[in-house]
């Protein structure tokens, strides 16, 4: 990469714009994808961008398309990505299925709008953070993160590339209509100021090569096509050579513990949270995306008025921050939970919080929570 | 002195054989007319890459010692499209079956042709969906029955050559397994022309649909193959007919026409060319 392909500089700009130049910045060269409101500016911008770093814009024929090519393009060594929202995010589970279990490293963002369906295009949501957990059929893990400014999409795709790469899974963005299309300052760093992961490549001669043997930390080393290994990779149940293992419970057994559990033993490295005023809160927001900004303030607000609020922000959706709810469950009252949707990451907080104790602030379409509105869930539940 | 290993055991993979596929099934012949082209064109095998959908042709892309990925069912091609954009220097070949390339995978059929993408499809045809029984697809002949269309299939199928020449493809073929020489070559000119390429090659079916449809043993079906084809090179596709009594077969489209790879590479360098002369860093700051 060239130290020009970054455009080192402060500016202002779009969430969009900011996810596709932190891709860039990562050394994503490769972009499969298809128009959808309100992913189609990363779209644009990386079919502007692309070609001036080196790199391929392809439109596809559909989103399914779109994560094969991304398949066929990681396995070629190149660093893959799309953008899409909803409906195309609902096409796209198939192959990230494939993705997970042929460990191929790929990112995806997805610009959540209103659903289901096709929904409210061009307004904001929250509704897609469990489709990120379990949209493929099958047991497996993957990693999503939630970034909550135009800057920390910057930050988070590039962290988004780097994970992908490190663990060989598929890592989602998840960014919501307001932080994509949100214009704010974006502080892009100098290219030896941002820190790059690259696959591990295997150190053994193409005959002694196992595609798929792990190394200590579960994560096997991959090799690129092209270069000599003549390695075999297939959606069915494998063994560490790669052959198909379709009948052997213990195979099958094996390989899907593996591809959790390179996830979940490793989530200590991988799950980030923002914490605001949490030492001596009474209540706690727990918030993400978009909405952990009106979050911030509500507490703001609510510490004026002397009420002992803290913030909890989720910049990792999955794994699900389980350890960093469980910090603070004994030391708050209450958590309210605020998300655009009907209840999706207020599961995953009940599953380690008192449900008794927490409020779910829910709002769909439209605008999003004001701060007001979240202070009132903060000062209502004191009463 | 006695030859222990076949000839083309070195460019199988180890393990991997024996393959699953039935007696008197055509992917054998598919198999080795695949790498008895790549070994007569003399290419650098560590250059191709082997792509395949779901069925029992899919299991191809392991069987030979390449670089070979299975993907999901349909989705060969778009895999394809994505390794071949990205990675110009290697060789791309997808092998699959009528319904992983042409009912569920249709949509990237025609627009990987559409797009002239540098790379071979092979076909095999067999009619129906083996793997899973024997159901009806979209190349299933008139009035035949499967285990999905038990009173006749009443449902008009695709002309495969027809569809890939309407598509873009540059070149188009179709033989079948009863064209062991002329498979081969055809492959080696579709490996050997620049563009989307695309061989059909009828395969029999005996256990699943040759059996449903009173084919007979698969010799008879083998001979049906030899004697009811009727070699029409550069004749309409449109009228390129498949059925009991003839079977069109020959090199339909052989035309030259812009490839998206080489396309792409050249608007990147007028791109970056641009960029160097007017000294900037981007054609679109933030």
């Amino acid at each position: 990469m060239l130290a020009r392909d970054v455009l080192t500089g402060t500016h202002f700009t779009q969430g969009d714009f900011a996810c596709a130049e932190g891709a860039i910045a990562a050394g994503c060269r490769f972009f499969a994808g298809y128009p959808i409101t309100p992913a189609t500016e990363v779209a644009e911008r990386m079919a502007r961008r692309l070609p001036e770093v080196g790199g391929v814009y392809l439109q596809m024929e559909d989103e399914i398309g779109s994560v094969a090519a991304m398949i066929g393009a990681s396995y070629g060594g190149v660093k893959s990505m799309t953008a899409t929202s909803g409906p195309g995010f609902s096409l796209m589970q198939e192959n990230i299925g494939l993705a997970a279990m042929t460990e191929t490293p790929i990112v995806i963002v997805d610009v959540m709008r209103g659903g289901p369906s096709t929904g409210q295009p061009t307004k904001t949501g929250q509704q897609d953070v469990m489709q990120a957990k379990w949209g493929s059929h099958g047991d497996y893990e993957i990693i999503a993160l939630a970034p909550s400014s135009v800057q920390e999409t910057f930050d988070l795709t590039v962290r988004a590339f780097n994970l992908a790469e490190k663990y060989r899974v598929p890592v989602f963005v998840m960014l919501d209509e307001i932080v994509g299309h949100m214009r704010e300052r974006l502080i892009i760093p100098s290219p030896d100021r941002i820190e790059i992961v690259n696959r591990k490549k295997p150190t053994v001669p193409p005959g002694q090569y196992n595609p798929f043997q792990p190394d200590e930390d579960l994560v096997p080393p991959m090799a690129t096509f092209g270069e000599g290994y003549r390695f075999y990779a297939t959606g069915l149940t494998h063994d560490e050579t790669g052959h198909p293992q379709t009948d052997s419970a213990e195979e099958q057994s094996k390989l899907v513990r593996r591809l959790c559990d390179k996830i979940r033993v490793n989530r200590d490295s991988i799950v980030q949270v923002k914490k605001l005023l949490l030492e001596d809160a009474d209540v706690c927001v727990v918030a993400y995306g978009s909405v952990a900004r009106s979050a911030m303030a509500a507490v703001t607000r609510a510490r004026q008025r002397g009420v002992k609020a803290g913030f909890l922000g989720l910049t990792t959706l999955w794994p699900f921050p389980d350890k960093e709810i469980e910090a603070i469950a004994d030391k708050v009252d209450r958590i309210v939970v605020a998300e655009m949707n009907y209840g999706q990451i207020v599961r995953e907080v009940e599953r380690r919080f008192d449900y008794r104790r927490i409020t779910f602030a829910s709002k769909l379409g439209e605008d999003p929570q004001t701060p007001d509105e979240i202070l009132n869930y903060i000062v209502r539940e004191r009463k | 002195m006695i030859q222990e290993t076949h000839p083309l055991e070195r460019f199988t993979r180890k393990g991997m054989i024996p393959h699953i596929w039935c007696a008197g099934c055509g992917n054998g012949v598919i198999l080795s007319e695949l790498l008895r082209a790549l070994v007569e064109l003399k290419i650098d095998l560590n250059k191709v890459a082997v792509v395949s959908g779901i069925g029992c042709i899919g299991r191809i892309s392991g069987y030979v010692n390449l670089d070979g990925f299975h993907t999901t069912h349909g989705r060969a091609i778009a895999f394809a499209v994505g390794l071949k954009a990205a990675r110009p220097d290697i060789k791309v070949i997808v092998v699959s079956g009528d319904g992983d390339l042409f009912a569920i995978g249709g949509n990237h059929f025609i627009h990987a042709a559409r797009r002239n993408i540098d790379m071979t499809v092979i076909c095999s045809n067999n009619f129906n969906y083996g793997m899973t029984g024997g159901q009806a697809g979209p190349t299933t002949m008139p009035d035949n029955r499967t285990t999905t269309t038990p009173y006749g299939n009443i449902e008009h199928p695709f002309n495969l050559v027809h569809l890939a020449a309407g598509s873009g493809a540059v070149y188009v073929a179709r033989w079948t397994t009863a064209h062991v020489r002329r498979i081969r070559e055809s492959i080696k000119t579709a490996l050997t022309k620049k563009g989307f390429t695309f061989v059909e090659i009828i395969s029999p079916c005996p256990e699943q649909y040759g059996r449903r449809n009173r084919m007979g043993e698969p010799i008879d079906q083998f001979n049906w193959l030899r004697e009811k084809s009727v070699v029409q090179h550069f004749s309409d596709p449109v009228k390129a007919e498949v059925g009991p009594n003839k079977v069109v077969v020959g090199e339909f489209v052989d035309i030259e026409k812009p490839e998206y790879t080489e396309s792409l590479r050249r608007q990147m360098m007028t791109v970056q060319g641009t960029l160097e002369k007017e000294g900037r860093l981007t054609s679109a700051p933030l």
